[in-house]
């Protein structure tokens, strides 16, 4: 039986082959003998293609597509890093400058307070000297001033004596003559 | 015979196959069907052999089918809507390689056949129709019923949505078959007006300049068509995907 419907059906074909474009009834698309070797092997050439796509070509695909995205979000992360790492150096630069001139600015305000007090004690010391000698030089000063003045009353002591003598012809008393010379200087 | 436009649609047996009297021949159909699937499969695997960080030429042709079909249907269906990627990837190829496999002369276009775009639309019809019912139920039958409608309206929305519903598979499938059908119809008439019209002489030669220029045009636009029905078809799978997943609109 299975032959036979074989056999008709190769003939249908030999028939439909020729006057198809005739008799119009013959068009391939509506021809229902040809559907269910279409939808078989549809469905098995469909469920390997899908079964391939989903198995071997997409996960491929997928990870083609992750690594590439893992990759570049990587590579922006190592980029930020690397940007952190560049500020805080930056960072860690200008510290140190700002240190640095901190330091410089203390040891040359130092130097200057140090200096400045050297200038200063030596100044004072100078004067302190200069003060010294000045005051020796006043004591010395006032020293001769006195031996000059007690001077000064012996010798007018004397000379009065004498005066006196040559005038009256006596010597005056020590006491008489000392009174009066007291009463002229002061 | 080389003029008869419905000749590049016939199917012949290659191996001639039966079962219990239903004839299962592996024919040129069959043949063309193994063929996209293998070039496809070998496209895709050799072009991403290398798995390149920097993508190849070929590597990222692949790439821009994988991302562009991933885009579609997450616009479409959301985040929830990826499980069904595998489907609408294969789909999308097939139906676009299969379309492009139709454009080289001689060459047997699969998706001319009613049959197999039906099919191909009753697998989606058919996968939205499951998963609706596995994930929502009962309540996937909202899809029938619109919110906000005045009661009134209700039965003749509802009756109009199941219309709809039940065309789907039917438009699906016919949008597709239509276009590579009247599309290699209209190369081949006008290939044939070529040779008939230089079968005239010198004006019949000079006078098939004009279906010549046709014939560029139209393979230009077939090449198009062949795209833009595997995307439409994708899309349409997309949108329909969605509603087995959010039934209510």
């Amino acid at each position: 039986m299975a032959g036979e419907t074989h056999s008709t059906t190769e003939g249908m074909h030999e028939v439909i082959d020729v006057p198809a474009a005739e008799h119009g009834a013959g068009f391939p698309p509506f021809d229902a003998t040809t559907f269910a070797s279409q939808l078989l092997w549809l469905a098995i050439t469909f469920a390997v293609f899908y079964w391939i796509m989903k198995n071997v070509a997409m996960p491929r695909l997928a990870g083609i597509l992750e690594d590439r995205k893992d990759r570049i979000a990587g590579d922006f992360s190592e980029a930020n890093r690397l940007k952190e790492e560049t500020d805080a150096a930056i960072a860690a630069y200008e510290q140190a400058l700002a240190e640095a001139r901190n330091k410089a600015h203390g040891i040359a305000s130092d130097t200057r307070a140090k200096l400045k007090a050297d200038n200063e004690a030596r100044r004072e010391k100078a004067e302190a000297g200069l003060a010294e000698k000045l005051k020796a030089a006043e004591a010395h000063i006032s020293g001769i001033k006195t031996e000059a003045l007690s001077q000064i009353e012996e010798i007018a002591g004397d000379t009065t004596s004498a005066l006196v003598e040559k005038l009256i012809g006596k010597a005056p008393t020590k006491t008489d003559l000392s009174k009066a010379l007291k009463s002229v200087m002061d | 015979m080389a003029n008869d436009p419905i000749h590049q649609f016939q199917i012949q047996k290659i191996f001639p196959i039966e079962v219990g009297g239903v004839d299962f021949s592996f024919t040129n159909s069959s043949l063309f069907m193994v063929l996209t699937v293998a070039a496809t499969c070998a496209f895709l695997i050799f072009s991403t052999s290398g798995r390149g960080l920097v993508p190849s030429r070929l590597q990222s042709v692949s790439e821009m089918a994988y991302e562009f079909v991933a885009g579609t249907l997450r616009s479409a269906a959301g985040t929830e809507g990826m499980r069904f990627f595998p489907l609408v990837f294969s789909l999308f190829m097939f139906v676009l390689v299969a379309n492009l496999f139709g454009m080289f002369p001689y060459f047997f276009t699969i998706t001319s056949h009613i049959i197999v775009t039906f099919a191909l639309a009753m697998l989606v019809i058919i996968t939205v129709i499951v998963y609706g019912f596995m994930r929502n139920g009962m309540k996937f039958l909202k899809l029938f019923v619109p919110s906000g409608v005045p009661v009134a309206l209700l039965p003749l929305v509802t009756l109009i949505e199941v219309i709809s519903f039940l065309s789907r598979p039917i438009s699906l499938s016919v949008r597709l078959f239509a276009n590579m059908l009247a599309g290699h119809i209209t190369l081949k008439v006008f290939s044939g007006f070529i040779v008939s019209l230089s079968a005239l002489g010198a004006v019949g030669i000079f006078g098939s300049i004009l279906p010549l220029g046709m014939t560029v045009a139209l393979t230009a636009l077939e090449f198009l068509v062949a795209f833009l029905q595997a995307y439409v078809f994708t899309v349409l799978t997309c949108m329909y995907l969605n509603d087995a997943i959010h039934p209510s609109h």
